[in-house]
């Protein structure tokens, strides 16, 4: 592996030698200590938006009363992600860990994981461990237990607000924000909700400190991330990298000689073209992820890449919103019409507005995000999409 | 107290209580923000997406009906960015609409409509997707017909069915691409929990839910002359009628409304008000002897409290979700079936009329009316005792059709006989009223003196929307025959929207609530709110319409039910006496339990 692109262990990093020592340890400390040290770390969420975490924590410790609850997202619905599943499967502790930190920072008593619906195959696993979790912290003298709630299989359900809906019996359908969950969110109580791999970050950073942490990463992508590295690549898996490295280099790395393009964050992620990965960081600071790396090679149709994205999120949306429910339609039989000639290739451009009022117009982050990948293979591959 | 909030719309500097949206600042202003999804009696959705707008400093545009304002916003209504985003989601709705407006019960009254009317929408934008859609329409239902092919999933009509109603006949149904209203696995409506009561219908913005019209079997009835046609108009009718013909709310049209319908033809013009009437006599009595029953014979088969019976809406709802409770409910008819039986019965033979060759038509608030007429029965005159059921929006399209200016139309009197009304008959089309005219009556029955509420208003009975009203009375001094509910104290409830009907019914259930008399109207403020009431309906327009119902009943000479003399005549002439044979075989009727699914 080149010199740049930088395999990390921090993630899948052995357990320590005894059982949530660095738990027992953590609970210690003052609740401000533990947030400054996550904010000194630069961690932000791990789940495609990358809100800043500490801030997240603190906000939410700061609203009275004494009902809260910690929630992980273990919805895992974006295509082409899959690590959640590994850390699930590998270090399920940390997970664990990281949750009981954050309930005694937040001051809740309970935590939730919202499992998506097709790992229903892991749970008998995950469930002897939160016995385990949940014996140990009794015996640490921690009040907080940790419930496993199953996902239906919806996408929008990893959408953190419709995840609440769905954890309520509810139809998953995202509510409006304000308020957000750090005020009201799981029974409309002050919540939050991490991604599964935030906390094991949470959780490492409070093993080895906010200075060895920043250590990974760049001044605004700290950290390490854990990939799902699919498509044309012939190591196809998922890896642990140092955050911040340039396409570029991960295309030498996993590309298989021939990368035409990478979609960079899933279906809601920007599809980045040979020409661009160069000048290409991923990281918050150029193109996010969540984890998944797509990588196409010359024998790909990206007309179908992008077909295959809008038949996504015109069936997994919610429907609710007029831009979202119908704009997905508008825009796969948009793209349908220009290929067949029905409509003029200007039309491509009435698609492209098109998109921009959903990002701009959608109640929710599906809906907002649709033009990501429209826009950036429309704009990239205009020809497959005309001939 | 609440905190204060300053911001800025359009340049205009504001100050708006915490919690205020920015929408509802924005009408403070005088700035119209257009909505589709947003109704003031329902928690806010924030789904249409056509109320966005410009928050300074943040990149994308916020929906203004669920944004609350907050200090030192910045807001713009009016600019080229939003503007094009209101016309492109007007577009995407028009684009999985069956827009034909003229084929369109609503073309005119129409919320989708007046946008795009607003846009200047052309030639469609985008691409049409009706073909694609395998839309369906619900026609099996006598009330209410559902138009998928018209739905903009709003979700205003199962806000409404749930929020104001409890009922949760619609739901939303699927995903994406396929998502819809739907009720429980797609059955049509009848088949399924909803009472009918309409509320939907008067909260859809466009035609995807009306009531089923029956406009012109009604002119035909006119134009046969072999037929007699008899027409009765609701008390809640003549309140709100003028909304629909270009009038304020609040208006009283009693008058030129009788006049319409002389000029449309029916043959004879009769008012509900009568039969309100009798049945504030048959159930008052129907009260005092379940009464005397439990005080006197100690029977303990006797079912109190005793609920009220002249709502259809109310009727099926009971029969779906409290079915256990069926002999509580009043066997009384509602007014409206009083009054046909009698249509065809009493009418016929006072003037001399072969039943079957009179069509006895109904002008109501209401759409679960229309159910009720067409329930088996419901033809205890050997014929249909109603054969149709018009709402109020059907009569305002009568008389717009017979090109009738109604505002400028004289005023004149029902006909007799079964035309005369009271205070007491009025107050039916508000919450609390049937509990009021019965108190009026029932009070004097039993200690012959009025009730003692100076001007005979009884107020603690009077309902409002968003509560149960609870109230008691004292009866004392009886007359002898009445002498063993000296002291007793007549413990009522009065509750409007069916959300609240279920609350008293719960408290009724588990032992909370102790009451003699329950009056329930299934509609938000009673008829006057009725499902088949001019649209759009609010809060104020529904206040406005209450005003005018007080109104119109200290304005009557005689107040009280059991003076009317018609009333006293068909006792005399044709009844016997309250609860008598006849009227047990005209007046009263049964129900049948029903399941939730
Ligand atoms: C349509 C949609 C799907 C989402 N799915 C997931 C998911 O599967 N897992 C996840 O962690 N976050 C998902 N998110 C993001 C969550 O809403 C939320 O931002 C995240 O869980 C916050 O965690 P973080 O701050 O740790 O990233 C999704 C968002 C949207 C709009
Ligand atoms: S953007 Fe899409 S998924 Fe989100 S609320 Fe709107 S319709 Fe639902
Ligand atoms: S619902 Fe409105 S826009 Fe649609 S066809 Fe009817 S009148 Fe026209
Ligand atoms: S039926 Fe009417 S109220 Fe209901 S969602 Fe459709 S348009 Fe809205
Ligand atoms: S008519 Fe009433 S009960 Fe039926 S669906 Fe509409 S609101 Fe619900
Ligand atoms: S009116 Fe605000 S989103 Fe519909």
């Amino acid at each position: 592996m080149s010199e740049i692109l930088k395999r990390v262990d921090l993630i899948f990093g052995e357990y320590s030698d005894q059982k949530y020592k660095t738990l027992e340890k953590t609970i210690k400390r003052p609740n401000d200590d533990i947030i400054k040290d996550i904010l000194d770390s630069g961690l932000r969420g791990r789940g495609g938006a990358g809100f800043p975490t500490a801030m997240k924590w603190k906000f939410t410790m700061e609203q009275p009363g004494d009902e809260k609850y910690v929630v992980c997202n273990a919805d895992e619905g974006e295509p082409g992600t899959f690590k959640d599943r590994e850390i699930l499967t590998q270090v399920p502790r940390k997970v664990f860990a990281g949750m009981a930190i954050c309930g005694k920072v937040i001051g809740a008593k309970k935590g939730y994981m919202y499992l998506r619906g097709e790992y229903r195959f892991m749970l008998p696993e995950l469930l002897k461990e939160i016995d385990v979790f949940n014996t140990n912290a009794q015996e640490l003298d921690i009040d907080f237990t940790i419930e496993i709630r199953m996902g239906s299989g919806a996408y929008i359900c990893g959408e953190e607000s419709a995840l609440f809906e769905s954890m309520e019996g509810k139809r998953g359908e995202p509510r409006n924000k304000p308020p957000y969950p750090t005020v009201s969110g799981y029974l409309s109580k002050p919540t939050v909700i991490n991604n599964v791999e935030t906390f094991v970050n949470v959780l490492m950073i409070c093993r080895i400190g906010p200075v060895q942490y920043k250590k990974l990463g760049t001044r605004d992508s700290r950290g390490s991330k854990v990939f799902s590295v699919s498509g044309d690549t012939p190591i196809a898996g998922i890896y642990e990298l140092e955050l911040g490295m340039p396409l570029e280099k991960f295309v030498e790395e996993f590309g298989d000689g021939d990368t035409k393009a990478v979609q960079v964050g899933g279906a809601s992620g920007f599809c980045v073209p040979r020409k661009k990965f160069k000048d290409t960081i991923i990281g918050f600071e150029g193109v996010p992820t969540g984890g998944s790396m797509m990588i196409f090679n010359s024998s790909r149709s990206m007309y179908n890449v992008l077909h295959n994205y809008l038949d996504f999120f015109e069936e997994e949306s919610c429907g609710q919103c007029t831009p979202c429910r119908v704009g997905c339609q508008q825009l796969r039989k948009g793209i349908e019409a220009v290929k067949r000639g029905d409509k003029p290739i200007t039309y491509l451009e009435q698609l492209m507005k098109l998109s921009e009022t959903m990002k701009i117009t959608a109640k929710c982050g599906l809906g907002q995000s649709v033009a990501n990948s429209f826009s950036s293979i429309v704009n990239n591959f205009k020809e497959e999409m005309i001939y | 107290m609440t905190k204060e909030i300053n911001l800025k719309i359009d340049g205009i500097d504001l100050i708006v209580d915490e919690g205020t949206t920015i929408l509802n600042a924005a009408r403070k202003a005088n700035i119209q923000i257009p909505t589709l999804c947003y109704h003031e009696d329902l928690c806010v959705a924030g789904n249409c997406r056509v109320c966005v707008v410009e928050q300074k400093g943040v990149k994308n545009l916020v929906a203004s009906c669920a944004m609350p304002a907050s200090e030192g916003m910045e807001i713009f209504t009016n600019t080229g960015k939003v503007r094009l985003a209101r016309k492109h989601i007007v577009e995407l709705l028009l684009s999985e609409h069956n827009a034909d407006c003229t084929k369109c019960y609503k073309n005119g009254n129409c919320e989708l409509q007046l946008l795009a009317s607003e846009m200047l929408t052309g030639e469609p934008m985008y691409i049409d997707l009706v073909p694609d859609k395998k839309y369906t329409i619900d026609r099996y239902n006598k009330a209410i017909i559902k138009d998928d092919s018209r739905c903009i999933r709003c979700q205003r009509c199962v806000r409404t069915c749930e929020e104001l109603q409890s009922v949760s006949a619609l739901d939303v149904a699927y995903r994406g691409n396929h998502m819809k209203i739907s009720t429980f696995f797609e059955h049509p409506l009848f088949e399924v929990v909803c009472t009918n009561c309409g509320q939907c219908v008067n909260r859809c913005p466009t035609g995807a839910l009306i009531e089923r019209n029956y406009v012109d079997q009604v002119w035909d009835a006119i134009y046969d002359t072999t037929k007699h046609v008899v027409v009765q108009t609701a008390p809640a009718v003549r309140i709100a009628l003028g909304e629909a013909l270009g009038m304020p709310a609040g208006k009283i049209v009693t008058g030129k409304m009788v006049t319409a319908l002389k000029r449309l033809g029916f043959d004879s013009v009769l008012d509900t008000d009568f039969t309100a009437d009798l049945t504030i006599i048959e159930e008052g009595h129907e009260l005092l002897t379940r009464l005397k029953k439990a005080l006197v014979d100690k029977d303990p088969s006797v079912a109190l409290p005793m609920t009220t019976s002249c709502s259809p809406g109310w009727i099926k709802f009971i029969e779906h979700t409290f079915p256990e409770y069926l002999p509580n409910l009043s066997t009384c008819k509602s007014p409206q079936q009083m009054f046909g039986a009698l249509a065809k019965t009493y009418y016929a033979q006072k003037r001399n009329l072969d039943p079957k060759n009179i069509v006895s038509i109904s002008i109501m608030p209401c759409t679960a009316k229309k159910f009720e007429a067409n329930r088996p029965e419901m033809r205890s005159s050997g014929y249909n005792d109603v054969d149709y059921v018009l709402t109020t929006r059907e009569l305002a399209i009568m008389i717009r059709q017979a090109g009738l200016d109604f505002a400028s139309l004289p005023e004149e009197h029902c006909d007799s006989f079964m035309g005369s009304s009271t205070g007491a008959a009025v107050i039916f089309g508000t919450t609390g009223g049937v509990m009021e005219a019965a108190l009026r009556t029932a009070y004097e029955i039993v200690t012959g003196r009025e009730v003692p509420f100076e001007g005979l208003n009884i107020t603690p009975v009077r309902g409002t929307e968003g509560e149960v009203r609870e109230a008691s009375i004292l009866i004392n001094k009886t007359l002898p025959e009445w002498n063993f509910l000296e002291g007793v104290e007549l413990k009522c409830v009065v509750a409007n929207g069916l959300a609240y009907a279920k609350k008293v019914m719960q408290s009724v259930k588990d032992g909370t609530g102790n009451y003699h008399f329950i009056e329930i109207m299934a509609c938000p403020g009673g008829c006057l709110g009725g499902g088949g009431q001019p649209i759009p309906t609010n809060p104020e327009i529904r206040s406005k319409r209450k005003s005018a119902i007080y109104e119109e009943d200290m304005g009557m000479t005689i107040r009280k039910s059991h003076e009317n003399p018609e009333v006293a005549e068909i006792y005399k002439e044709f009844l016997g006496k309250p609860l008598g044979h006849k009227s047990h075989e005209l007046l009263h009727t049964h129900y049948t339990p029903r399941k939730r699914y």
